[in-house]
């Protein structure tokens, strides 16, 4: 299994260490996006959260028991489990950049994707969109609201990367060489405490490009080899170590036999 | 009053009672329409499916009946291909029973899919790269090719038959039924196999991954093996069930052992490789990836007892039962090993579709549940109704054993 590779590989380090829980990425990731509240959001396992927050706990008893935590938006994964098994080419990673797209008029709503993602970045639209009287003008015009019975995801505000490109065409520059914080996801920028830094992995004039390879970063379950384009990082070995699954060796940086 | 119908020489019930049977089966269907309709109208969010489940009863149910299925492709390949004579007793069952299993499983899957009238994009943008793409391709035209088996059986009803072209026609599709056998064959033991692939290519689920042939994981020539190693016997069991319901004899016990045998030996090669693939899996790729044996199972829900009810009671067990003469070849225990069998192929499907996606893989994420609701129970029971109607007018009407005449007299 290999990782797709293109010459523009957008990504997140997120500091977990900085994050607060306090949901302001969701609330911005739902807001951009057009991401209709239900009418009964009791079941959480039905609710749409492109970007979901977990909490994580060191299972410790006080004085020493530490919470941290994690935002979790699409992985972006440079070898996708998700892509491969969809039926209709519904989703895809082709474009430059890496970004994992989600094609909603082509998605026929199997829900094989969704199994396959170890992440649970995949959300079904159970029920149509339904905006409460009054906040359909707060809509945002870029993005399309989508219909029941698809499956949908983040997809790093693609459309913030298209106008990104356009205002470099227009003002002269080349839109395949965006500077660093000219394209910006809607959780990047409302973060409060600066936890979520945004660019291009491969572009050494972006601040992701050498946070990802600070010592304490790391990638959610690495040895599956998913590969995913989102880094997170926490000076907590107990936070790196919850990162991935370590239950056969019992301890952190067993041999990655799978990637 | 609808005894010119009958077969020729065969009793059959009152019309009557026959009528009240089908009003009882009937009711089951409609309650299943009904259930039906609602989720077309208002989508699966009436199921008891959500974001962590997005497979559930009817992915297990159709990889159930499509396993089960597969004594039709299997019995028609071994009668047509490699002529064994004496089970044309019975595969005029077999062949009933296959297009009931597949054309109930395709009418699952176009509820289950979120956007049922895009069903046909599975055919105008196939992604090469995906089983699911082969599995839906295999079905449609396995269904088709029962379809053309189905017909010539129809044709051969007394009165249809009595009409020279459709009698001519029954006859020249019965020459060359070896054709469709073989197409059959060919069909079924790929998207077989994708359905087991399906799940062996899911790189992000440990349950399910497995590593394998070329493109196959292993888990395709697993599901391969193990619908073989239940179709002939699922066949020899809805044969023994109708005989049982109607009082009548119709396939001779030799036959029925003779199915048991094939069955038994298929289950036997199937076993063998399932304990080496779960040791492989356990103790080999299940610690690669950072994970125990013990992590895939949790509570009674989701415990071991399944793997091992799956593997040892209702594989191992009824494998030895079916390939052991002296056992086989008494009915309560053929019955007995058949029903384990079943059970244990139904057990695999389920654990490969809900255990697989029932594991937190994330290590700060929990177990959930799931429990199918009254729309999924309702419209899986309609497709069994469907099946039971099926089945109750083609014994009715139809010449389906060869050897009802002769072990009724």
């Amino acid at each position: 299994m290999k990782a797709k590779e293109f010459n523009i590989k957008w990504g997140m380090v997120i500091d977990l260490d900085k994050c607060t829980g306090c949901g302001a990425c969701m609330t911005a990731c739902q807001v951009e996006n057009n991401i209709a509240p239900m009418v009964d959001a009791s079941n959480k396992l039905r609710t749409l959260s492109w970007m979901l927050v977990y909490e994580l706990s060191n299972k410790k008893a006080a004085p020493d028991a530490e919470i941290a935590y994690l935002p979790r938006p699409c992985m972006q994964c440079g070898n996708p489990a998700c892509v491969p098994v969809c039926p209709v080419v519904a989703t895809d990673k082709n474009e430059e950049g890496g970004i994992v797209s989600q094609i909603y008029p082509r998605c026929i709503g199997c829900r094989y994707c969704m199994a396959a993602c170890p992440y649970h970045a995949r959300y079904f639209n159970w029920e149509d969109p339904v905006f409460p009287k009054g906040m359909e003008k707060a809509l945002s015009p870029n993005t399309s609201a989508r219909p029941r019975g698809v499956v949908e995801k983040c997809n790093f505000c693609h459309t913030r990367l298209m106008k990104a490109k356009d205002k470099a065409r227009q003002e002269g520059g080349n839109p395949e060489a965006l500077a660093d914080g000219a394209y910006m996801p809607a959780c990047v920028e409302v973060c409060p405490t600066g936890a979520i830094t945004f660019g291009d992995l491969k572009n050494p004039e972006h601040k992701v490009h050498e946070l990802a390879k600070n010592e304490n970063a790391f990638r959610l379950l690495e040895k599956l080899g998913l590969a995913p384009q989102v880094y997170y990082m926490s000076k907590r070995e107990w936070v790196r170590k919850l990162g991935d699954n370590y239950a056969a060796t019992g301890k952190a940086g067993a041999a990655k036999k799978h990637s | 009053m609808d005894r010119a119908l009958f077969p020729e020489g065969v009793e059959r019930c009152s019309f009557g009672k026959f009528a009240l049977w089908m009003g009882f089966i009937t009711a089951f269907f409609l309650f299943g329409l009904f259930a039906m309709l609602l989720i077309f109208y208002k989508g699966i969010v009436v199921t008891g499916l959500d974001n962590y489940f997005g497979f559930g009863l009817w992915i297990t149910f159709d990889l159930a009946v499509i396993a089960l299925g597969a004594g039709a492709f299997f019995t028609g390949f071994l009668k047509y291909i490699l002529r064994i004579k004496q089970l044309e007793n019975i595969i005029n069952l077999t062949v009933i029973v296959g297009f009931i299993c597949y054309s109930g499983a395709m009418l699952v899957l176009t509820m289950d899919i979120g956007q049922p009238i895009r069903a046909w994009f599975g055919y105008w943008h196939p992604n090469v790269h995906s089983m699911l793409t082969e599995v839906i391709f295999c079905i449609t035209c396995y269904c088709l090719v029962l379809i053309i088996e189905y017909v010539p059986l129809i044709l051969e009803q007394k009165q249809l038959n009595k009409i020279p072209f459709l009698h001519h026609l029954a006859h020249n599709m019965h020459v060359n039924m070896a054709l469709f056998a073989g197409i059959g064959a060919f069909l079924s033991t790929f998207h077989q196999g994708s359905l087991g692939g399906m799940y062996g290519v899911l790189i992000g689920r440990p349950y399910a991954f497995r590593e394998g042939f070329f493109i196959w994981p292993w888990t395709f020539f697993l599901f391969v093996l193990s619908a073989v190693g239940c179709g002939p016997i699922f066949t020899v069991l809805v044969c023994t069930f109708m005989e049982k319901l109607t009082g009548r004899k119709l396939v001779d016990f030799k036959t029925k052992a003779l199915m048991g045998k094939i069955a038994g030996t298929m289950l036997t090669v199937y076993i063998f490789f399932k304990i080496l693939d779960t040791w492989a899996w356990a103790n080999n790729y299940l610690p690669s990836v950072g994970m125990t044996f013990d992590q895939m199972f949790y509570g009674v829900i989701y415990g071991k007892w399944l793997m091992f009810t799956e593997i040892i009671l209702c594989g191992l067990v009824p494998a030895i039962m079916l390939i052991t003469p002296s056992i086989r070849n008494n009915p309560t225990m053929l019955y007995t090993a058949g029903i384990l069998d079943c059970i244990g192929v139904t057990l695999n499907r389920y654990l490969f579709t809900v255990q697989a996606i029932a594991i937190p893989v994330l290590p700060f994420d929990s177990w959930q549940t799931y429990a199918p609701n009254w729309a999924e129970w309702a419209t899986s029971g309609m497709i069994v109704a469907y099946g039971f109607l099926v089945m109750s007018l083609s014994y009715r009407y139809l010449p389906v054993f060869p050897q009802e005449r002769m072990l009724n007299k």
